[in-house]
């Protein structure tokens, strides 16, 4: 295409190319223009924007909000891209006029642009309904980033938050407000939530879900005024009620911004009225996206955006042909573990309707399918959108459901998404925001070598909408791509749909410290042996000490801080710090064993010793008779550091390798951490205590220390990698310590440091670490540090049990009576 | 049936803490106990699979996973959710709280051999060979 617009050029064509200017910078005009330069590079042209920033996908605003993704990885077109294609793109400034007798646009920065055709893009703005003290402090909409950055700045844990409209936007803005630890309530006009998309039926389902999550709702209010001196401190409604608030956000809805089309003359009703053919009343100026209406419509998704952008395109190109036909409209709404998803007509009122359903509160799932005369007039879908892309599909192509009528809401067996998949045609739209087909993907894969999900957006778009289509899209990478990688970032179980990254970030910011309350609010309230011993880890992780400790949702092993046997007795490892012990200790030792009739007194393989076939009802004794702090030999957390002799006795050793490891077993020990920590210092590079082969390893040397990490010698053997090489003991030992803290806060749970090493690089753990900016490196510090201070020896329980019952065998009340 | 059955006044409510289970051997029979914070579900004490003590085990919902091996059994029935079971189900027991004591109806002859795979039966057997070898070679 480069190279047909130079020819151009070239021939003299510049001189006489017309003039396109777009006003707006948003989705919609870029998604055009897009179009438009497919076509043939017939136009010079100018992009006005309002917003000082390149377009972005506005969509994708909430999941900002969520803190789910970064302002900048929403960008669609980067400066490269206005560059790549000549277009003159003015950023902050807003067009105020239009004289369409002269054909130019006056901007609010006093300049005048002439041109040939106009295209006008100019979005909607945030519907304010009528009510008093609108204007104070803390009342916002949520519509573009900066208003995204606002409410940024001012949500905060604690602060109560009410967003007026219970719509697509409102919950999504709810839902982000909650995740940045606000108090949120939603107050909504109408007697269902979304009542665009969905019935009374669907929206009681969704208001369960919302309110699961720990949003409420207010239904039927209707605001009258937002209370407060100069700034919102509360909002009155029409039934005389009132709620408290911190600040407001109005999600209302949207008005199409017809401003410019009114003062260009234009056709106007709602939105400035264009044709099949996406032509205005004026034959030179052209609008497309929200601000228009088509056949009585306004739009107010992305899907009709692009396709009318497609046809706009081939208008305004000379190439007028195609045309729009309207859109279908389809919503899906975006809050991770609230699947809700709406297509078509949903009202069963039109004569020869009938409407299919299925529901099941328990588990939360409503569908509806509306048919008329054979055919798919709308759908519903909460709690389970998986078939959404088939009901889309359907919708669509209006394919005739006689045959299929029983298999409507469960498709019959063997037609799972993969044959979907291979069934579908070439020519079917996958994605329907940006137009993607079958075809267009299977090409891209092939010419471009695509494997993964990253690489297929970067390349065709496809799936960088609304995000509805990723499943469909990861089926065609599987069947097609020769190398096909799935995404690593995985739920952590099915109990509790959020990466571990995520669910880390959010007990953060929402200052959660008990995992029930986790689980009620984010996941299904139950929970599982998967989730519940790595949300224990998170929570004591996160807030050690100062957590809600439930010991019923750890392992057996961290009930009773023992390990459990295959016959239900438990094994004994007292801390022997570096491996060195005394006569008296090993005598205590001895003397134990004997009183307690233990079955078998082993050395580990971690220079310990191993005291198993102990009964549950006689830990606390043998603790207490040992009179030694628990080695942790049971759980995910700090176990040892096996030393060499070192400098003491050794004639080899250059470092004290004997003293440096019992002071770091000293700093570590009693945490806990995602899996077990195994540790290692040796004297010199013989490495007799096989430093080099566990997760931390310290190997001296003539002068310094190496400082390893992510070794191996279990199911995987793998050499630690040098993470830093350093003078002194002290040094060693903190960057030991930045390297353990950096661990505990970004592994996921059951992830050794082997895998965590090897997944991030171990030029990214250093750069995090030991090259970290001083500020990072103290952060990391006075974590470990505060955990460290509230953390203590397990075994003291012994004395104080956390529960009558914890050590204690329950004999009956009474005999059975023969 | 019922006939044969009896009442067994257990142990204090508060005894079993919410969410976890506990283990009580009645007329030579070793029964788990759980407490699902809204009540008391009880089932045979051992683990289908290796005899794994299911008192130990992590609740969730109305099921436990057993702590050795992650066998998962329905608390309410009994029904063992892994299909490579050797049994479809282990025996479930009538609870209820009355004052504050958790009761259990159990059978009142006490139970036959229960056929435990696991080591439940002999729990230390294969420990006690190794210990004696250690004896024999014990220099004076």
């Amino acid at each position: 295409m480069m190279r047909a617009r130079s020819t151009e050029f070239f021939l003299g064509g510049a001189l006489t190319m017309q003039k396109l200017v777009v006003v707006g910078n948003g989705m919609a005009g870029v998604a055009c223009v897009e179009q438009i330069l497919k076509h043939a590079p017939r136009f010079e042209i100018t992009i006005f924007g309002e917003e000082t920033h390149v377009n972005y996908n506005r969509i994708l605003l909430s999941s900002v909000l969520a803190g789910e993704k970064a302002a900048d990885e929403i960008q669609l077109n980067g400066l490269e891209w206005y560059q790549k294609h000549g277009i003159d793109l003015r950023l902050g400034v807003r067009i105020t006029d239009v004289d369409a007798e002269h054909k130019t646009v006056t901007g609010d920065d006093g300049s005048i642009t002439p041109f040939d055709k106009l295209l006008i893009a100019t979005g909607s703005t945030p519907l304010i309904p009528p009510m008093d003290g609108v204007r104070k402090e803390g009342v916002f909409v949520f519509r573009n980033l900066d208003d995204t950055r606002a409410l940024l700045d001012h949500a905060a844990p604690g602060k109560k938050a009410v967003v007026i409209g219970g719509g697509l936007l409102g919950l999504e803005a709810a839902r982000g407000l909650q995740v940045q630890g606000c108090d949120v309530t939603v107050v909504h006009l109408m007697d269902t939530l979304m009542e665009r998309q969905l019935d009374f039926t669907g929206g009681g389902y969704l208001k369960a879900k919302m309110e699961c999550l720990g949003v409420k709702v207010l239904m039927e209010r209707n605001t009258t005024a937002i209370l407060g001196n100069g700034k919102a401190e509360g909002m009155a409604f029409k039934d005389g009620s009132s709620v408290e608030a911190d600040f407001v956000v109005i999600a209302a809805g949207i008005r199409p911004n017809v401003e410019l089309g009114r003062k260009a003359g234009l056709q106007v009703h709602r939105g400035v009225v264009v044709n099949d053919y996406m032509e205005t009343s004026n034959p030179d100026i052209f609008a497309v996206g929200e601000c228009v209406e088509h056949n009585g419509t306004c739009y107010g998704l992305v899907a009709p955006l692009f396709e009318q952008g497609k046809v706009l395109a081939a208008t305004i190109t000379g190439n007028r042909g195609p045309v729009y036909g309207g859109t279908i409209q389809a919503a899906k709404l975006k809050i991770m573990g609230v699947d809700v998803f709406s297509a078509g007509d949903f009202s069963e009122k039109a004569p020869g309707t009938d409407a299919v359903r299925y529901e099941d509160p328990a588990l939360g799932i409503y569908k509806k399918l509306t048919v008329r005369d054979g055919k798919l007039a709308g759908v519903i879908l909460v709690g389970d959108t998986s078939d959404s892309h088939r009901y889309v599909d359907w919708l669509r192509s209006q394919t005739d459901l006689t045959a299929m009528r029983r298999q409507l809401l469960f498709p019959g067996p063997g037609n799972d998404a993969g044959l979907d998949v291979a069934e579908m045609a070439d020519s079917k739209v996958v994605c329907g925001c940006n137009g993607v087909t079958k075809g267009a993907i299977i090409q891209a894969v092939h010419e471009k070598g695509i494997n993964t999900l990253a690489q297929l957006k970067d390349c065709t778009r496809a799936s960088t909408g609304c995000g509805s289509c990723t499943e469909v899209c990861q089926h065609l990478l599987k069947a097609v791509a020769p190398e096909f990688q799935e995404e690593t970032k995985k739920s952590l179980c099915k109990c509790i749909p959020f990466p571990e990254d995520k669910l880390r970030e959010i007990l953060r910011s929402q200052r959660l410290r008990s995992v029930q309350e986790v689980l009620e609010i984010y996941g299904n309230g139950v929970g599982c042996e998967v989730c519940k011993p790595a949300l224990s880890y998170m929570v004591d992780m996160l807030w050690c000490g100062d957590h809600d400790e439930d010991r019923s949702a750890r392992f057996i092993n961290d009930r009773v801080h023992a390990n459990i046997q295959k016959d239900g007795t438990f094994s004994v490892v007292p801390r022997i710090r570096g491996g060195v012990t005394s006569a008296k200790e090993l005598r205590r030792i001895a003397d134990v064993a004997e009183k307690y009739n233990v079955p078998m007194v082993k050395i580990t393989g971690s220079q310990r010793i191993d005291l198993l076939g102990v009964k549950k009802a006689d830990l606390p004794g043998i603790w207490a008779d040992l009179g030694m702090p628990s080695g942790q030999a049971y759980t995910k957390g700090v176990r040892m550091v096996k030393t060499c002799v070192g400098t003491d006795f050794c004639r080899f050793g250059v470092q004290d390798s004997t003293s440096a490891g019992i002071e770091m077993e000293r700093r570590f020990e009693n945490l806990y951490m995602p899996h077990k920590l195994k540790m290692g210092a040796v004297g010199c590079p013989r490495n007799c205590a096989e430093a080099t082969v566990k997760d931390i390893g310290l190997v001296g040397q003539e002068g310094s220390w190496q400082v390893v990490v992510g070794g191996a010698a279990g199911k995987k053997v793998r050499k630690a990698d040098l993470l830093v090489t350093v003078e002194t003991t002290e040094e060693a030992l903190q960057a030991a310590t930045l390297f353990f803290q950096y661990y505990r806060e970004n592994a996921n749970f059951l992830e050794r440091t082997y895998d965590f090493v090897e997944r991030l690089g171990i030029e990214k753990v250093r750069r995090e670490t030991v090259y970290a900016p001083l500020a990072v490196q103290q952060g990391l510090r006075e974590r470990y540090r505060r955990s460290k201070r509230l953390s203590e020896d397990a075994w003291l329980e012994g004395d104080t049990p956390r529960h009558p019952t914890q050590f204690v065998q329950i004999e009956p009340l009474e005999k059975v009576q023969a | 049936m019922s006939a044969n059955k009896q009442w067994i006044r257990i142990t204090e409510m508060r005894n079993i803490p919410l969410r976890e289970g506990r283990s009580v051997n009645v007329a030579g029979r070793e029964i788990a106990i759980f407490n699902l914070g809204d009540r008391f579900l009880a089932v045979d004490g051992r683990c289908p699979h290796k005899g794994g003590p299911l008192a130990e085990g992590i609740v969730t919902g109305t099921i436990v996973v057993c702590p050795l091996h992650a066998w998962k059994v329905e608390l309410e029935s009994g029904v063992v959710k892994n299909s490579a079971s050797p049994v479809p189900c282990i025996e479930a027991f009538r609870t209820r709280v009355e004052a504050g004591v958790v009761l259990i109806e159990v059978p009142v002859e006490p139970a036959t051999m229960q056929e435990n795979p696991g080591a439940s039966c002999q729990p230390d057997r294969p420990i006690q060979w190794v210990k004696s070898r250690i004896v024999c070679e014990e220099r004076p």
